[in-house]
């Protein structure tokens, strides 16, 4: 099956930044109502705006593997970058889910994002991969909401 | 004798009779469909039945006077009445809706309704206030739980639910406790769509009304699997959907008894429920015309009828039979799969065919989506009883369901598809 690629099993297995940790400026809570599968998700942030730093993403999850390996994902891509980055990383993400099997992926952009392209095929898995970054997104709002 | 499940030259000839089982999916695989306890396939006899309804007598039934509208009702009113007959009712006491969940809305609005002098309902049995309490179980279906909930907080009434035994039946031991003077309703299921846990009705109807509660019954996962006679059950009220029982989508069932539909009030009002109407106000059309406001779903109940009439012909012990030798065969291949755990319970006489289940380290959604790929079609989730899923501690479940079209050889490609699971996932060698 193409869906499960290596990759995807290998964050599965062994999710990035897996646990709740502190600080946090930003947390969400985010849940699919068709399984049931549930994120917590926080951002720690430093600096103001778009050139914050994304100092630490720590979550919680519990679902199926698309939704822990894209949590995983998530957290590898967008740690130490600017918030401006992470924001490009979740358009491209979003684009290439919900593109219909049109969009693989730019590995430039989203690194091992591009193993969830297959994921694209299958409408009712979309959202189990788009759940971590609705809670990051959330997560951020609050954070920059916050300081300001 | 007991009945016998049907034989593969049964099973082929019935099979002919759904057009949809043969196409492929998923890259030309054949479809083997596990998920008829979320809906059923329609044979044709069903489809043809709706489509004659259209073709030749399509007309807003109980309204008008020409000839459209008389056939129109007459083929309405003798759906009620083969439809009625299917579960041992009167015509006069079915309620046709658009599904169960508005059936059981229904009655829970009914009480809403009661409570402030509304409806046109008669005396204190359908009013909830505080201090009163709605009894439900831990494995309702949100259709028999929310609607409890909303009723509850709209009159300030208590909510109460019997709990699960970790091998999902209802803890009966406190039930004294919890269904007491101050119980007004007893709701529950009469087969768990999730577990198959098939519930003592009549006794805990009887335990209902020795409280003067009044019992309402989920009947969804009952009517279309095995033989149900109302005047054998004992309860009150019932609620089951024709999707599920080889009927059209959009026709659900209430069924009530002729004095509790009497006294009910109304839910939804309009066109077609009154006796007389002016300005200021309105009175309400005898049981059943009164709960059947707008124009009916007459084409979806000749259909159902149909539907009825097919399950007749194949005969629901047999329907019965032929599920629990599927549900038998999958327990049993399950089994032997120590990397899976049936939820709910697994002696035969306590069950119905729907089988949940939960894969060591996999998650349901994973679990469906390797058996998606093989064609096998499951139900994966929480199947809308979320409550159910979180006393039995699983974030979610697998669920096969079966009807009188469901070969054993559908049993064993799911089988043979789960072996690939634990491979695909690195969780360990299948046995």
């Amino acid at each position: 099956m193409d869906l499960y690629q290596e990759l995807i099993l290998d964050h599965y297995k062994n999710p990035v930044g897996h646990g709740l940790r502190e600080p946090f400026e930003g947390e969400s809570h985010q849940v699919n109502p068709t399984c049931g599968d549930e994120v917590t998700l926080r951002v720690h942030v430093s600096g103001e705006g778009e050139d914050a730093v994304v100092e630490d993403v720590s979550y919680d999850s519990m679902g199926c593997s698309i939704s822990v390996a894209s949590a995983s994902i998530l957290a590898e891509e967008v740690t130490g970058g600017s918030v401006a980055h992470a924001r490009e990383t979740y358009e491209a993400m979003r684009r290439m889910l919900t593109s219909k099997g049109q969009d693989p992926g730019d590995e430039d952009e989203i690194g091992d994002g591009v193993a969830l392209a297959g994921v694209a095929k299958y409408p009712a898995r979309v959202k189990c991969a788009l759940l971590s970054w609705a809670a990051f997104t959330d997560a951020l709002y609050q954070a920059q909401g916050a300081k300001q | 004798m007991s009945a016998a499940p049907f034989t593969d030259e049964e099973l082929a000839r019935l099979r002919a009779d759904f057009p949809i089982l043969s196409r492929t999916v998923r890259g030309g695989h054949p479809l083997v469909y596990l998920d008829s306890g979320a809906t059923s396939h329609k044979p044709t006899v069903v489809l043809d039945a709706e489509r004659d309804f259209y073709t030749r007598t399509n007309a807003a039934v109980h309204r008008g006077a020409h000839q459209l509208s008389e056939e129109g009702t007459d083929a309405y009113e003798a759906a009620r009445t083969s439809i009625a007959g299917f579960i041992g009712a009167r015509a006069e006491e079915v309620v046709f809706t658009r599904n169960a969940t508005e059936a059981l809305n229904l009655v829970a609005y009914a009480f809403t309704n009661g409570t402030h002098g509304g409806g046109g309902g008669r005396g204190e049995r359908f009013s909830l206030r505080p201090g009163d309490e709605v009894l439900v179980t831990e494995m309702e279906h949100h259709a028999n739980l929310i609607p409890w909930q909303e009723a509850c907080r709209r009159t300030g009434a208590t909510l109460r639910w019997v709990p699960l035994t970790p091998d999902g039946r209802l803890d009966l031991g406190d039930l004294d406790a919890l269904l007491t003077e101050r119980t007004k309703v007893f709701a529950f299921t009469h087969v768990s769509n999730v577990l198959g846990t098939l519930n003592p009705v009549r006794e805990l109807a009887a335990r209902a009304h020795s409280v003067g509660a009044l019992a309402v019954l989920d009947a969804c996962q009952s009517v279309p699997h095995l033989p149900v006679d109302v005047g054998d059950l004992g309860v009150d009220l019932l609620a089951y959907s024709g999707h599920k029982m080889f009927g059209p989508l959009g026709v659900g069932v209430l069924w009530g008894r002729p004095e509790v539909l009497e006294e009910m009030p109304v839910f939804l009002t309009g066109g077609s429920m009154i006796e007389t109407v002016t300005m200021e106000g309105a009175t309400y059309a005898p049981v059943p015309q009164k709960f059947e406001a707008g124009v009916p779903v007459a084409a979806q109940a000749v259909g159902l009828a149909a539907a009825c009439d097919y399950l007749r012909d194949l005969g629901m012990d047999r329907v019965h039979a032929h599920e629990q030798a599927l549900t038998e065969r999958l327990l049993r291949g399950l089994a032997q799969r120590p990397w899976v755990s049936v939820l709910g319970p697994t002696d035969l006489r306590e069950r119905g065919g729907a089988v949940a289940f939960a894969v060591d380290g996999v998650h349901a959604h994973d679990v469906g989506q390797v058996l998606d790929d093989r064609g096998v079609e499951v139900r994966v989730g929480h199947h809308c009883a979320w409550p159910l899923h979180r006393a039995l501690r699983v974030p979610a479940s697998t669920r096969a369901s079966f009807a009188a079209y469901t070969t054993p050889g559908e049993v064993d490609a799911l089988l043979e598809a789960l072996d690939r699971v634990p491979a695909v996932f690195g969780t360990g060698v299948p046995a």
